[in-house]
């Protein structure tokens, strides 16, 4: 394995730990509207209170870990994206600032104001993420040197619009696992139902879209071809999914979390086949492409920022095994509380 | 407006925006590691109560550095990618450097800080704070190392990048180290750390002289304001010096920077160097100024009579900087830095002479102090920044040619335009604006809620079970839920 494609794994793993770790925190805030007094709502907030913050940096460091190591391919999406990125930039922000907020004035408007800020936000943010994958697999237009030249509305379609609800049912199952392990009683009763209609709306959504990459965007399976082992993360990506409702019906969130995440996991592993070796896929002259050789730093600086990133692994598992130890276990609300 | 001025708007206003919380949460940082060691060493109740309070306001400074400081890595693809595709090799690697060591020790640790009083241990939650301090420290050594690199660049070469058969040249590192350690990175750091100490230092004191003239919590505000009075002389003359090393490194590798920075619009011997001024580009002259002479010629050269070159002859070769405005920064900067130091020290002789709390005009002066020492960071970075230009990245003179460099009109995205720049503009403008008062309101409310007086008594190292099963009883989730209500 050469070190691009060493890089192009390590990106795949920052993304896949984001999407898993951020992508429960988007589906908890698309859900808070289902908790209903103000108890409730401060439960639901406080279960990813400590742990929002922590799980945002996978995107900071997934986008400074691209800058270093494909400086291309990050002034490429980040400009071409523009819209797209400052969306989401508000969406982050908002998001943040909801949870930070909420909580300092006792009047119901305020609250109120802030509970839907939450809601939109992570949901806008989760969409602008859906598109974006779904623009990533079917290339968007790029000249001979690598830049952006299109708009954005130009590369909505039918396909990015099903990658963004696939998405959404994604995180809004695996945020109902996650919240359903943080809450007790009526509440979980509650988010019980929404992990069914996540899972449902997932699977649906799955298979359809799917269906459209072979259909749409054939280049997406070739790499099965030099890769044959891939088959096995795909069974194992359909063991995961049949191991969640299982999981539900005996009532063992835990290994449902588990089996959700690496249905995330196995989603982003997918991608990546999906676009190996290209970074930026260019349609419709797929000979601008962008690649893990084009868009690549020096080979030196890819040896350092190796070096870097093992130094650094052992350390970031050790403070999220820390931090989600210490919070394991439902939400108490308690003065420190958001 | 044209994409680079708008462009240049938003990158200013967003890192002057952003650049409130860091320096901020550095200072206050340092002030927690404080107050939780002594907890630890004396027990004495009052260290914590002060450490639970000011890790209150810290952790909402920290939520509006974190969010406002996404918005800053993203900007550099969004607005600047020709720069990024020119610098990735060098600069993304710190930055990405920055994520993996400083991102994920503060933000993993800043939970347990904020929300882990009750969950662990004293000693633990100890060891949290001083992670979440050195996770600061560790960011800022690599940013800053990332922007003197544009002001000095070190360890890399300009070498031919191959895309579809287009040749276009970049900045590679060839050595990581001469990169980290180029010549102003230490230097630099070193400016950033103090001001950033001298920062915390006067927003603890502000608001503890406030407590004091309201005649509020008075125990607590009396010991926080005499231990961050010592921290704010230390660090205010400290700071002078780390100035002067600052400004001899300006002086041997931006020529230009410095001449703009001293008002020098033409060569001189026995420069003199200005108190304050108003430069006018239209007569090549500082008009209204009060000027000390031979200064400038004995700071660069330690010789009255040495000749400084002004921007008649490096223009050529150089470029020219906006002079107005990196002078009136750098002037405001130096200006409020002397006031710093003449005001604790005095503040020190009163509180030696123990008078230091009966005087009140003092208290009042370091309620507001905290400005100047917000400004003061501010311009000093205006300074830094508007006097590189006309250049993103700093070229070196290499036998007489300038060698490298990057000029900020080259370093624009290819692919963005006017129109999306003024959107983004004003959006960010609206959100910030939003966040600011929000940000005031808070403080004010935290601020004047107080120190709680009366602390609940919390576990033992160990997390006892039977928290656990008192939390889960009908009826006390609800009970709880209310302390926080106000």
């Amino acid at each position: 394995m050469d070190l691009n494609v060493l890089w192009f794994v390590l990106l795949g793993i920052l993304l896949a730990g984001y999407a898993i770790l951020d992508g429960f925190d988007f589906g908890v805030g698309m859900l808070h509207r289902v908790a209903r007094t103000n108890d409730e709502r401060r439960i639901v907030l406080n279960s990813i209170g400590p742990l929002w913050d922590g799980n945002e940096v996978w995107l900071v460091t997934f986008g400074g870990a691209l800058f270093a190591a494909f400086p291309e391919a990050y002034a490429t999406i980040f400009s071409g994206l523009y819209e797209a990125f400052m969306l989401l930039l508000g969406a982050l922000i908002f998001r943040a600032i909801s949870l930070e907020f909420r909580g300092k004035l006792a009047s119901p408007a305020w609250r109120l104001c802030w509970d839907v800020v939450f809601g939109v936000s992570s949901f806008v943010a989760t969409i602008v993420f859906g598109v974006s994958v779904g623009c990533a697999m079917t290339g968007i237009p790029l000249d001979e040197r690598g830049i952006f030249r299109g708009t954005l509305v130009s590369l909505l379609g039918a396909y990015p619009l099903m990658t963004a609800a696939l998405t959404v049912a994604l995180f809004t199952m695996h945020g109902a696992i996650f919240l359903g392990m943080k809450t007790t009683g009526e509440l979980q009763a509650r988010i019980k139902a929404w992990m069914w209609h996540g899972f449902w709306g997932f699977v649906v959504l799955y298979a359809t879209v799917t269906a459209m990459t072979i259909w749409l965007v054939p280049r997406s399976i070739e790499n099965f071809r030099y890769f044959p082992w891939a088959w096995g993360i795909v069974v194992l990506n359909v063991l995961a999914i049949a191991n969640i409702p299982r999981n539900l019906v005996r009532q063992n969130l835990p290994q449902a979390f588990a089996s959700s995440s690496a249905s995330i996991a196995a989603l982003v592993f997918l991608f990546g086949m999906a676009l190996f070796p290209n970074l930026v896929t260019s349609h419709p002259h797929p000979e601008h492409s962008l690649t893990i050789y084009n868009a690549a730093s020096s080979q030196g600086t890819l040896t350092i920022m190796a070096i870097i990133a093992l130094i650094g692994l052992p350390f970031i598992v050790s403070y999220t095994c820390i931090v989600y130890w210490t919070f394991r276990g439902p939400v108490q609300l308690d003065k420190h509380s958001y | 407006m044209d994409v680079l001025t708008l462009s240049r708007i938003q990158f200013a206003g967003t890192i002057m925006f952003h650049y409130l919380f860091p320096p901020l949460t550095i200072g206050l940082g340092m002030v927690l590691v404080y107050l939780e060691g002594m907890f630890l060493r004396t027990r004495d109740p009052i260290f914590e109560q002060a450490a639970r309070f000011w890790t209150k306001i810290f952790g909402l400074n920290f939520a509006l550095g974190v969010v406002t400081g996404i918005v800053m890595e993203f900007e550099f693809g969004t607005n600047w990618a020709a720069y990024s595709r020119y610098v990735g090799d060098v600069f993304g690697s710190a930055l990405a450097a920055e994520g993996i060591f400083a991102f994920f020790l503060e933000s993993g640790f800043l939970a347990l800080l904020l929300f882990g009083w009750d969950r662990v241990g004293p000693k633990m939650h100890f060891f949290a704070t001083v992670m979440v301090a050195i996770g600061g420290l560790f960011s800022s050594i690599w940013i800053t190392v990332a922007n003197s690199w544009q002001q000095t660049p070190a360890g890399h070469e300009l070498r031919e990048h191959v895309i579809n058969g287009q040749v276009f040249v970049r900045a590679e590192i060839v050595d990581f180290w001469a990169m980290v350690f180029n010549p102003s990175s230490v230097n630099r750091l070193i400016h950033v750390w103090i001001g950033a100490f001298i920062l915390g230092a006067f927003f603890v004191m502000s608001i503890s002289a406030w407590y004091l003239l309201k005649g509020r919590h008075i125990e607590f505000a009396r010991r926080s304001f005499t231990g961050a009075l010592l921290l704010a002389t230390v660090s205010s003359l400290a700071q002078l010096g780390s100035g002067h090393f600052q400004a001899d490194a300006v002086a041997k590798h931006q020529p230009a920077k410095l001449a703009a920075l001293e008002g020098l619009y033409h060569t001189e011997r026995g420069a003199p160097a200005y108190l304050f001024g108003w430069p006018d580009d239209e007569s090549q002259t500082v008009r209204y100024g009060l000027k000390i002479p031979y200064m400038l010629s004995m700071l660069v050269h330690f010789d009255p009579e040495a000749e400084v070159q002004g921007l008649d002859d490096l223009e050529a070769t150089w470029g020219r900087p906006p002079v107005w405005l990196t002078f009136q920064a750098y002037h405001i900067m130096i200006g409020l830095g002397m006031l710093f130091i003449v005001s604790t020290l005095y503040a020190c002789w009163r509180w030696w002479r123990g008078t230091l709390f009966e005087c009140r005009w003092l208290l009042w002066y370091f309620v507001f102090a905290v400005a100047f020492a917000f400004i003061a960071n501010e311009v000093g970075w205006v300074a830094a920044e508007v006097g590189r230009q006309p250049w993103i990245v700093y070229p070196s003179l290499i036998n007489g040619q300038l060698v490298g460099g990057l000029r900020t009109s080259d370093a624009l995205s290819e692919a963005i335009r006017a129109e999306q720049v003024l959107g983004s503009i004003i959006f960010f403008s609206i959100i910030y604006a939003l966040l600011f008062v929000l940000w005031i309101m808070l403080l004010h409310q935290k601020i004047t809620h107080g120190p709680d007086d009366h602390l609940a008594s919390r576990p033992d190292d160990s997390h006892p079970p039977l928290l656990d099963t008192m939390a889960r009883l009908p009826g006390h989730a609800d009970s709880m839920t209310h302390v926080n209500e106000s």
